[in-house]
């Protein structure tokens, strides 16, 4: 039987198990978390305060359906939670659990794991009190808590909207959402944003919700800093009125969000340019095959939400099933096909609704950090790349000032650096490059026992 | 179609070809050095950054001494620091036979005028507490120290090109003749490049130059597997390696600590990519862990490796050309090369302005390749990866560093 090995048990490695298993597969499905469902469906721990229901709404239905998907196949896997994939190499997986480096060799992978926030670095970014959409939301579904008591989210990005409204429900003073991107470039998405008329819906629905509870909501704002002593004390922007400060004690920020590609850059896959995202995926096929015997599912693939890792976990599954000479009903993923095809557009169309406002990263003040691990500046880059044979791409600009070199290997500056990179050297962005992935993809422990 | 006329040429930007511009141009000769990438990207940039004396072949500290003269001169002769540190090198025995191996080679290199400290148990046990119990005994010596390889050859670049030298990265050359008493080099975009001398300082690639003029380097290209963990508080002030070379080990200042051991991995020149095997790691992390024990708490984070130009003999090249007048070949530093970099440019430019050295440089010579027989090879040599030894004509003798 062939050897199957899924990385990320979220929505895509859920769904893709789900129909390696129904063609009699036992896959290896490996987690970092330590309960299945990914960021999307992630579960709470034991907290009975917590309705999944009144936090996620319309959702729910999706967040009990892939976990009863999982429920129903845990047996016939090889499930295991808590497992830091740090390396692929030589048709092997390495992954850290509990104390001990574990080798998962395959003939066919499946990576879906995922996506982290896209972080903008602005002044006073560093602060006590600002954190990432994605940290509020996660602390909101696992441990049902709130950070802060008078919030701002701020950013641009759908989630912005979502993650608002719950922490209104849940008991949070929202003190305003900032959307940076102006309104006229909504409606001028609406034709992608029209593939996918339900989300579209939804989106509109918890804006007309926020109005109601009575959440100021501004559009087009220009963020300029973070004030505050020792922790956050307010947020200062721009809008046509003026400078406008808003008091607050915790900023959450999001800006789209960023995919895992280390993972597939280990195991061979190549890398490519999107210019509606100024980022770089993974190349694959419409179905996710990406090299021999390597697939790709889910946003740490192509972003597109839930919905659409989903779908594209499907579709890797029966590819693999495919080339390893398993004929799938040949009539569904044709369907799957067409309808990734229309979340993607949907997609592509938030990418232009909540566009990422990289210009900004050119007046960023020189004093203002950029890669945290490192404590590298701006102004530390921007001399590095005015210096004689200095960098000319993203990789040299990490050997020069160590940015991206520290504990999160540049999952979260790296992306800023390149846009400050493309500013200073008047070059096109994409002509950075990204940061290649070294192993461990994230940092291991020198007590790793390893018995191999 | 540009044309750029020189005294010298230098082909290869690393710390070889930078300290030679270097050098070269404080003698008053106009250099043009080209590189077919970036300046110092290749083994200059992604090496250790030990300057180490301690446990060199004894014939090779002339060269190695005058090297460490010239670091510790650095920033007078650069204008950058290049995070230069003398740190000190530790070399720890963990059997009677290494501790013999470790005194031996302190009286050796005393006769060359290097002091190395001998520790013992007690001694070290007092000096660093925080050193595995298993350690019998270390020799100290106190000049060696540590460098920045990532920043250290566009240092070494920019002084030169202060000093008028001209310095064409990312531009490849790609055709090389003799052309009446010089050298004429074509290079993409059409320039091209005429001097008198020639200097081949193109590492891991030496071999294709060398191939031009019916000479042959013959490179073996290896890698050398680094780690690095997250800072923690410093505590490490010298740098330490176990006598096998199974684990070399320091600590910057910022606190992150750096490791490597051998055996060297295997790395591919044509394709420029040299992979750390998961398996590596893990096993480096373990002797690590073992030689400090505190280093258990620590987080790796990074791995990198790079491309090595390795000799059977485990010597460098650095040799006037046996078939050309006004070619000079400096390659094959076998993983020494950091270090040895000022000497070989100051040599080099000794050789083409002067016409000899005052370091002794026969044993370099490109001229033993000319001869078939290698049984010299298994005089000094390390042990490489299992993937590599088949390419090694004497991976037997353990390694030595």
């Amino acid at each position: 039987m062939a050897r199957a090995v899924i990385v990320g048990a979220g929505p895509a490695g859920i769904s893709a198990a789900a129909i390696l298993v129904s063609h009699g597969l036992r896959p290896v499905l490996l987690d970092e978390g330590r309960l299945p469902g990914g960021q999307a469906y992630r579960q709470p721990a034991a907290n009975p305060a917590l309705s999944i229901d009144a936090l996620l709404g319309s959702e729910a239905g999706k967040f009990r359906r892939i976990h009863a998907t999982f429920a129903g196949i845990r047996s016939q896997i090889d499930y295991r939670s808590e497992s830091l994939v740090w390396s692929i190499f030589d048709r092997e997986v390495h992954a850290r659990h509990h104390g001990r480096s574990e080798v998962h060799p395959f003939d066919a992978l499946i990576l879906a794991p995922g996506a982290i926030d896209r972080v903008l670095p602005m002044a006073g970014w560093t602060l006590p009190g600002v954190v990432t959409l994605g940290a509020a939301q996660i602390l909101l579904k696992e441990q049902g808590s709130l950070l802060g008591r008078r919030v701002i989210f701020c950013g641009s990005s759908p989630l912005l909207y979502l993650a608002a409204l719950q922490y209104r429900q849940m008991g949070a003073e929202v003190a305003a959402v900032l959307d940076t991107t102006p309104f006229s470039r909504k409606l001028r998405a609406l034709p992608d944003l029209l593939a996918s008329p339900t989300t579209l819906r939804r989106g509109l629905h918890y804006l007309t919700a926020l109005r109601r509870l009575g959440v100021p909501v501004h559009h087009g704002v220009r963020l300029q800093r973070v004030e505050g002593e020792s922790e956050v004390g307010a947020l200062v922007y721009r809008d046509r009125q003026g400078e406008q400060r808003i008091a607050c004690d915790t900023i959450a920020m999001g800006f789209g969000l960023r995919p895992e590609t280390q993972l597939a850059e280990l195991a061979g896959c190549r890398l490519g340019y999107d210019p509606h995202f100024r980022q770089w995926f993974p190349l694959s096929d419409s179905d996710g095959r990406s090299g021999e015997g390597i697939y790709l599912a889910g946003d740490g693939a192509t972003v597109g939400g839930a919905d659409a890792a989903e779908i594209s976990g499907q579709l890797a599954a029966f590819a693999l099933l495919r080339d390893i000479g398993m004929s799938p009903p040949p009539a569904l993923p044709g369907r799957l096909r067409r309808r990734l095809a229309r979340l993607r557009r949907f997609q592509r169309g938030l990418a232009q609704a909540f566009a990422w406002p990289h210009e900004w990263l050119r007046d960023l003040p020189d004093d203002s950090l950029v890669c945290r691990c490192e404590e590298v500046s701006a102004g530390a880059l921007r001399q590095a790349l005015r210096t004689p044979f200095g960098p000319s791409e993203i990789n040299r600009l990490k050997a020069f000032t160590r940015c991206g070199m520290g504990r999160c290997q540049g999952r979260f500056c790296a992306l800023a650096a390149g846009e400050i990179a493309a500013s200073v050297l008047d070059r096109p962005h994409r002509e950075m490059g990204w940061m290649r992935a070294q192993a461990p993809v994230k940092p291991l422990p020198a007590s790793t026992v390893f018995d191999g | 179609m540009p044309k750029l006329s020189s005294d010298v040429t230098i082909v290869g930007g690393g710390m070889i070809g930078c300290w030679s511009a270097l050098f070269l141009a404080k003698r008053g000769l106009s250099v043009t050095l080209i590189e077919k990438g970036a300046i110092g990207a290749q083994s200059s940039g992604v090496n250790f950054g030990n300057l180490r004396l301690q446990g060199r072949y004894g014939p090779q500290f002339p060269l190695a001494l005058r090297a460490h003269e010239l670091w510790e001169q650095v920033e007078t002769l650069t204008g950058e620091r290049c995070e230069f540190r003398a740190t000190g090198h530790v070399r720890i025995a963990f059997t009677a036979e290494e501790l013999d191996t470790v005194a031996a080679h302190a009286s050796e290199a005393s006769g060359y005028g290097l002091k190395i400290e001998l520790l013992d148990r007690g001694a070290l046990r007092r000096r660093w507490p925080w050193l595995t119990e298993k350690a019998l005994g270390a020799g100290l010596s106190p000049r060696d120290a540590t460098a920045n390889p990532r920043i250290a050859s566009p240092a070494v670049a920019r002084a030169a090109a202060g000093l008028g030298a001209q310095i064409l990265d990312n531009l490849k050359v790609t055709g090389i003749e003799k052309s009446g008493g010089g050298f004429k080099l074509a290079t993409d975009g059409d320039m091209t490049l005429q001097s008198r001398f020639l200097v081949n300082a193109a590492g891991a690639w030496a071999n294709e130059v060398a191939r031009c003029f019916g000479e042959a380097i013959p490179l073996l290209v290896g890698g050398p597997p680094q780690f690095v963990t997250a800072p923690m508080p410093y505590f490490i002030e010298p740098y330490l390696q176990a006598v096998d070379g199974s684990v070399i080990l320091r600590q910057t200042r910022r606190g992150n600590v750096l490791a490597t051991g051998y055996p060297r991995g295997p790395s591919d020149a044509e394709s420029n990519r040299s992979p750390v095997p998961p398996r590596k790691t893990l096993a480096t992390m373990a002797r690590l862990v073992e030689l400090v024990p505190l280093l258990s708490t620590a987080h790796v984070i990074r791995v990198w490796s790079g491309i090595e130009g390795y000799l059977a003999d485990m010597l460098p090249v650095i040799s006037p050309s046996a078939t050309t007048e006004g070619l000079f070949h400096a390659a094959g530093f076998c993983g020494n090369g950091f270090q040895l970099a000022p000497a070989v440019g100051m040599v080099l430019s000794e050789l083409i302005a002067d016409g000899r050295t005052p370091t002794p440089i026969a044993l370099y010579s490109i001229g033993r390749f000319a001869a078939a027989a290698q049984e010299a090879g298994a005089r000094h040599s390390y042990d490489f990866d299992e993937s590599m030894a088949a390419q090694q004509p004497s991976s037997q003798e353990a390694g030595r560093a």
